[in-house]
């Protein structure tokens, strides 16, 4: 991986990498989201490099989520920049910045009720080919299309309820079919929102699995409450505390670092 | 075009607009707190219209007639939204459904009831006739209605601003769950408003029908301009429907007046133009 | 699976095809009238079974192609081609500049903003009255030939409704099953998930829309010549109205069922108001009880959830 960098000071986020190995697949330059009176998010700063894993933790209420919708276009920033591999997305609408190679998950799970696994996955892999506006063949005969969907599903060990109907599928299901749904775009940036969420013990470690298992050439920003889980699968963290970041850089120094420590043991 | 006509015009564009409010206000509440689509708002117009004409000829009193009509369709309001609506929360086209069979079942009642002949309220002497105001002639009646809908307005706005209730209700306007949260009883506010909007629209229709008269079709014909008050001034927003009452009162009177071919289209290219600008209307928030 | 629907949907046609010469005048005049609406029903339910909008102005395309027709054919005693290709084409301008105002707005606002579009196309049927003869509507259009065919008689006239209707039905058919047609299907269930996993849903809304104005519109031109007479009264909110009840009672999302459902409306109409003058009332009535017990329309309660 990358040479450690320095722990920085809160609220200035990674500093200098190494040079010139290319743009970073994210950054942020004091990003800010208020909402009436309220700053969610207040001056983060962050860089994430191509290839990263980084796990974005903190309190609730932190603003962690409301960064995710700052990066994925869900919602304009109130100042700032945001650029994904050196292109400014600031102001590019969602769907422009998964044209670029953006996916996120959702921590309310986000799917398509009313229709099959297999077709809420067809939807994300059409997603980016031409094919999504084509109106005079029926879906099923794009083969090339199905196929991927297919392997998408079976890669997250859902190739068997391809037919079921996603509102009648588990909790669990769904939240695998989460990350289905971002993986079939083959995306580059994946932002996973709390992938666990309402998980049991034992299917947090089945969804741990699946992530270990993910593509090292994806960059992963990853918001998750199971410290564990956030530390195994990431070896940066970056600590959301009240919209700003506090603490951002190797795991084992954030662990070590005394305000983090506070927050999460003295709270 | 002489100053008389801009004046008389403009009167009249802004006591047809002190109309609308009547009717819309209560329109833009129930939507801001209920997110309810009532088909059926027009019809309180209507029956409120009717059964103020029935209460006036039989007591002679225009007062009880106004009275009587907004309590009355206050209580149908009241069982409409209580025992079919509430079911139906968050389903628009069940919504737009359901109080659209309403509407129908009023229409034939109506036409059951008073049948099919237009018929006028008849008002007290005291507002008949006219009166000279620098110059300018002006129907009493015309002035009457601004005048009640400023009363009203200014009703609203202190109930809203600095009572209790009425702060209940801007929470629930403002984010219903977050409201129901922190313990306000928000289906009973919605109960609440929801009977106010229904009164103030029968109230509207009383008084309505004493200039526009009450005929079968009332309703439908003045149900998509309550909704375009409700549209350009924004959901929910007490301002927005003074705003968007004045508006469409003056746009629609002028668009009459100056290009009759093009009467509907004056007042909706407007409207279109402003939403364009401003999806949520001038005062909403979407 | 649509294999099998194709086939029920030939047998359907072969059937009434065989039936329709053995009818006496009146049942054939409604079944014609019920495939012109079901074409109408269809369009919205694109619009809102598939894509989840409801609008309530969907009549303003019907009536520019109904308009279209009946002016061009008493005024410019233009052919059947060139009327419906400019009833169509009308059509589609009115929803493509009208798509540009509603499709912006959500939810309730849609909802009002269709209503109130649907409202200028009547203002203006109403009162542009050197174009449209305003209130009395225009009278005397001529049942159309085509080429050496003459459409006049209620049979062959019949069999061109059928013929359309099933072109209309096929067409929208493989729109909402292919790809595009799925994408609609997810933004009426996900438009965030939809944004979030790349899709330009303005774009697919806008097209929704103007495809949905298209076959309106043609539904809108058949008629005129059915008719013979076009009014404000084919524009009025109440007709955009019945449109949406019948995609609610036949199912919406079904596509067969808003036509079934028109159907339904169309023979509902004429047999009761024959019977009761309490027509509206019993109208409404069948609103509250389509909402009330059968929420997902017969077509849907047949199919059950899965879709």
């Amino acid at each position: 991986m990358t040479s450690n960098p320095p722990l920085s000071p809160p609220g200035r986020g990674q500093g200098e990498g190494p040079r010139g190995e290319g743009a970073p697949a994210l950054r942020l330059d004091n990003v800010c989201r208020s909402f009436g009176g309220l700053q969610a998010v207040d001056g983060v700063t962050l860089e994430v490099r191509p290839g990263e894993r980084r796990a974005l933790i903190g309190p609730n209420g932190a603003g962690k989520t409301t960064l995710f919708n700052l990066i994925s276009g869900a919602m304009p920033p109130s100042s700032g920049r945001i650029s994904l591999f050196g292109q400014d997305v600031t102001g590019a609408p969602a769907h422009r910045r998964a044209a670029l190679g953006l996916a996120r998950t959702f921590q309310i799970t986000n799917l398509f009720p009313d229709l099959s696994v297999l077709e809420n996955c067809l939807l994300a892999v059409q997603a980016h080919t031409p094919t999504r506006f084509a109106m005079l063949r029926p879906v099923r005969r794009y083969t090339a299309l199905l196929d991927r969907a297919r392997a998408t599903l079976a890669s997250l060990e859902l190739g068997a309820l391809a037919d079921a109907v996603v509102k009648n599928l588990s909790h669990g299901e769904q939240r695998q079919l989460e990350i289905a749904l971002a993986l079939a775009g083959q995306p580059k940036v994946l932002l996973l929102d709390e992938p666990t969420a309402g998980l049991s013990p034992a299917e947090s470690r089945l969804m741990a699995g699946l992530l270990r298992r993910l593509d090292p050439a994806i960059t992963v920003l990853i918001i998750e409450h199971d410290m564990d889980i956030a530390l195994e699968l990431s070896e940066m963290v970056a600590v959301l505390h009240y919209g700003r970041v506090i603490a951002d850089g190797p795991r084992e120094r954030v662990k070590a670092d005394p305000q983090v420590r506070e927050i999460y043991l003295g709270a | 075009m002489s100053a008389e006509f801009w004046i008389a015009q403009s009167f009249n564009g802004i006591s047809y607009g002190a109309l609308l409010f009547l009717l819309a206000s209560g329109l833009s509440l129930i939507f801001g707190v209920m997110r309810v689509v009532n088909l059926a708002h027009g019809s309180y117009f209507m029956l409120g219209g009717y059964v103020g004409l029935t209460v006036a000829l039989r007591t002679k009193s225009f007062t009880l007639a106004c009275l009587a009509s907004a309590v009355a369709i206050g209580l149908v309001g009241m069982g409409m939204e209580r025992f079919f609506l509430r079911r139906l929360h968050g389903q628009v086209l069940g919504q737009v459904l359901m109080t659209i069979g309403f509407a129908l079942i009023f229409q034939d009642l109506a036409l059951l009831i008073w049948g099919g002949d237009p018929y006028t309220v008849p008002i007290p002497a005291l507002l008949t006739g006219t009166t000279r105001l620098g110059g300018a002639v002006f129907p009493i009646y015309r002035i009457f209605i601004v005048g009640v809908a400023i009363v009203v307005g200014l009703a609203l706005w202190l109930v809203l601003d600095r009572t209790r209730v009425g702060a209940m209700i801007r929470a629930a306007v403002d984010d219903a769950e977050m409201a129901q949260g922190v313990g306000i009883n928000v289906p009973r506010v919605s109960l609440a408003v929801f009977a106010l909007g229904a009164a103030l629209a029968a109230l509207g229709g009383v008084i309505g029908g004493g200039f526009l008269g009450v005929y079968p079709g009332a309703d439908f014909e003045v149900l998509p301009y309550a909704f375009v008050v409700v549209i350009v001034g924004g959901l929910g927003s007490l301002p927005g429907a003074v705003a968007g009452s004045l508006l469409v009162g003056l746009l629609d009177n002028f668009g009459k007046a100056l290009f009759p071919e093009l009467s509907y289209f004056t007042l909706f290219a407007p409207m279109a133009l402003i939403l364009a600008i401003r999806p949520t209307g001038l005062f909403g928030r979407g | 699976m649509i294999a099998r629907r194709a086939l029920l949907a030939a047998v359907a046609v072969v059937v009434l095809a065989a039936v329709a010469p053995l009818l006496p005048a009146y049942p054939l005049t409604l079944l014609t009238q019920a495939l012109i609406v079901g074409i109408l029903a269809m369009s919205l339910d694109v619009l809102l079974g598939y894509t989840g909008l409801s609008s309530l102005g969907h009549a303003a395309y019907f009536g520019v192609g109904a308009y279209a027709v009946a002016i061009m054919a008493t005024e410019k005693q233009a052919g059947l081609v060139a009327c419906l290709v400019m009833g169509v084409l009308l059509a589609a301008g009115t929803a493509a500049v009208f798509g540009l105002l509603a499709i912006r707005a959500t939810g309730t606002y849609f909802l009002m903003i269709t209503l109130a579009l649907g409202m200028v196309i009547w203002g203006l049927a109403f009162r542009w009255v050197s174009l449209t003869k305003g209130d009395n509507g225009i009278a005397g259009v001529p049942r159309p030939s085509l080429g050496p065919l003459d459409l006049s008689g209620p049979v062959p006239f019949f069999y061109f409704c059928l013929l359309s209707a099933a072109v209309a039905w096929a067409l929208m058919g493989l729109l909402v099953v292919s790809p595009f047609g799925l994408g609609l299907r997810g933004i009426r269930g996900s438009e965030t998930r939809m944004q979030a996993l790349g899709y330009n849903v303005w774009l697919h809304k806008y097209a929704a829309f103007v495809i949905s104005g298209v076959f309106a519109g043609f539904g809108g031109t058949l008629w005129a010549y059915y008719n013979g007479f076009v009014s404000p009264n084919d524009v009025q909110l109440v007709t955009s109205v019945e449109t949406l009840l019948m995609v609610a009672l036949g199912g919406p999302g079904t596509l067969i069922g808003p036509a079934l459902g028109a159907g339904i409306i169309v023979f509902l109409k004429n047999f009761v108001s024959v019977y009761t003058k309490r027509w509206l009332l019993i109208l409404g009535g069948v609103y509250i009880g389509v909402i009330l017990f059968a929420p997902n329309g017969i077509v849907g309660a047949l199919r059950g959830r899965r879709r």
